[in-house]
């Protein structure tokens, strides 16, 4: 599949804002810190980044808003839906922490849900495609949301580092989930590797009966909107590096910073610029990882389509 | 309006695709493009049609495969494999992926005849629906931000301006072979039904679960290229001449 820009920068910003969103409506960091204040702006703003970036790929994006109609079929919808609706008690928790310096639990709790749920749909979105087998799987949700929290926990431990709250339970919290998310994620690579292809150039053309089926000739010499699309090939030695970067990136290299602030938190240091900057480190260095990540996700996947086209 | 009918529609309208029979003169994909170019939506553009890279949505393509039987043999310098022209265009499943993902209504199967569209003033071109699809039936239209495909020329099948001979889709209409079918695959008794009955009309990717309504009939089994073989050595042999023949072989051996 063609890794579109505009998808992959979506996927990893709001994934990582709303896995903030998520940590940040259970009230583990000061609401009365400035951090924690730029904590909730920054949540609203990779959303809302992320969105916009999305619809930079629709063809009309002035109707736009015709795609919170199909919630009872389509993921899309639901999503569209849910990430409007999570803007709810998001904005009113950011209000509560940025104006009032309070934390309210119900509306935080309920924003937390909502961020989540959000991540789920979109995740749904390339779960539900059984063109795609490589997607096709109930690791492909697994991974979103472990990776969409274990963002989220990482930028809530560099604000939290630099402002206060329960900063030690939410980098505990950063650890735990960045293995976990790496777990799904190699669990997910382990099953794309393994893929026995679904459909074929024989089941394609239903000539499998007669024999060996191969293209001969594609309908037309240039390359059309579906080659464009879903004929993006990467070449192996490539995608092998690409993964270890992204390994190492987005799950090595924070997982290390953040062990090391964890273990002089617990040595009795305090939550000095060092941390902060670390834990900034951390962050930069996941968010790179990820784009890698996503950018991999769909250039590593197989659609059926390429069975008429030899690929 | 994005979910599929909920009982199976009765009447399946489709086509029958006889792959014996196609010569992949692509008449169908030039006639499908001219027809819908000006008729229902908006017009299938093409990008940079006098350029290097011409590209541009056509809702109806033909592929070339060769299809080698198991163990074939290579006789001389001619394989047993055999090459299949391939149409391709909109199957109209019964389950229809692109239907179900659509998020604005835009993609729709309709109750009673099963033809599966696009309502263009609905789409917002995200392309989804083309990737739910596995068979490539979908193609933006760069131009038009909106999602194109076989309409199964919805406005000639019901056109009663046109005359009846003319009442189907342009890729049926213009098949110089023959090659190409159209009729309500719902119906046991349409020919069309009858002829994949006959012919064992197979599905395209059943694995996908779309039950596509579209047939494939697959090219009839073909003598091996072996029992020709045969009857070149056979060639070499003129004792079976007679009359004049047997005349003529002895003269020309004498000579």
């Amino acid at each position: 599949m063609h890794p579109a820009a505009s998808i992959i920068a979506f996927t990893v910003l709001s994934g990582v804002g709303y896995g903030l969103a998520a940590v940040l409506g259970l009230g583990l960091l000061d609401p009365t810190a400035i951090a924690t204040k730029v904590a909730h702006i920054s949540a609203l703003a990779l959303i809302s980044v992320g969105l916009l970036s999305s619809t930079l790929h629709l063809g009309n994006p002035q109707r736009a808003w015709r795609a919170f109609s199909q919630w009872r079929s389509s993921w899309l919808s639901r999503e569209g839906g849910l990430s409007v609706l999570a803007f709810l008690p998001l904005i009113v928790s950011a209000w509560f922490c940025v104006i009032e310096g309070r934390y309210l639990a119900p509306i935080g709790l309920v924003g937390s849900v909502l961020s989540l749920a959000t991540v789920f749909c979109t995740s749904m979105i390339y779960t539900s495609l059984k063109s795609v087998q490589a997607w096709h799987t109930r690791l492909t949700p697994v991974c979103y949301l472990l990776f969409a929290l274990a963002g989220g926990t990482l930028l809530g431990g560099m604000f939290g580092a630099a402002g206060g709250g329960s900063v030690t339970v939410v980098l505990v919290f950063a650890l735990v989930l960045l293995i976990a998310a790496w777990a799904a994620k190699i669990a997910w690579l382990r099953n794309l590797d393994s893929l026995n292809p679904l459909s074929t150039p024989e089941s394609a053309t239903g000539l499998g009966a007669i024999g060996r089926v191969r293209l001969f000739e594609r309908p037309h010499v240039t390359e059309n909107y579906l080659t464009n699309e879903m004929g993006f090939r990467v070449a192996r030695k490539h995608s092998a590096k690409l993964r270890k970067l992204a390994l190492l990136l987005g799950g090595l290299l924070p997982g290390a910073l953040v062990f090391l602030v964890l273990a002089a938190l617990l040595a009795g240091a305090g939550t000095g610029a060092t941390a902060v900057l670390a834990l900034a480190a951390a962050v930069f260095s996941h968010i790179v990882g990820m784009l890698s990540e996503r950018w991999l996700f769909f250039a590593e996947a197989r659609h059926a389509v390429m069975n008429y086209y030899g690929g | 309006m994005t979910s599929l009918p909920a009982l199976p529609t009765a009447k399946k309208l489709g086509l029958v695709i006889d792959l014996d029979v196609c010569v992949g003169c692509h008449a169908c994909v030039v006639n499908c493009k001219e027809w819908n170019t000006g008729g229902y939506g908006a017009a299938l553009s093409d990008q940079r049609p006098y350029g290097a890279d011409v590209s541009g949505a056509w809702l109806n393509r033909v592929h070339s495969f060769e299809v080698m039987p198991e163990g074939g043999e290579i006789i001389g310098e001619v394989g047993e494999a055999r090459i299949v022209h391939f149409p391709k265009s909109c199957l109209h499943c019964a389950d229809a992926p692109c239907v179900t993902v659509c998020p604005t209504g835009a993609s729709y199967k309709r109750t009673e005849d099963g033809i599966v569209l696009v309502d263009e003033e609905k789409c917002i071109g995200c392309g989804l629906c083309a990737w739910s699809c596995p068979y490539g039936a979908r193609e933006m239209d760069l131009a038009a931000g909106v999602m194109k495909k076989c309409t199964l020329c919805i406005d000639r099948i019901y056109n009663e301006t046109l005359e009846e001979v003319d009442r189907q889709p342009a890729c049926v209409r213009t098949c110089p072979a023959n090659a190409r079918h159209f009729g309500d695959l719902g119906d046991p008794s349409s020919s069309v039904s009858i002829m994949v009955a006959e012919r064992g009309g197979i599905d395209l990717m059943p694995e996908q679960g779309t039950r596509p309504v579209n047939k494939y009939l697959p090219p009839r089994p073909r003598t091996p290229l072996a029992e020709s073989a045969h009857q070149l050595a056979k060639g070499e042999d003129t004792s079976g001449a007679t009359g004049f023949f047997a005349w003529l072989d002895g003269m020309l051996d004498r000579i």
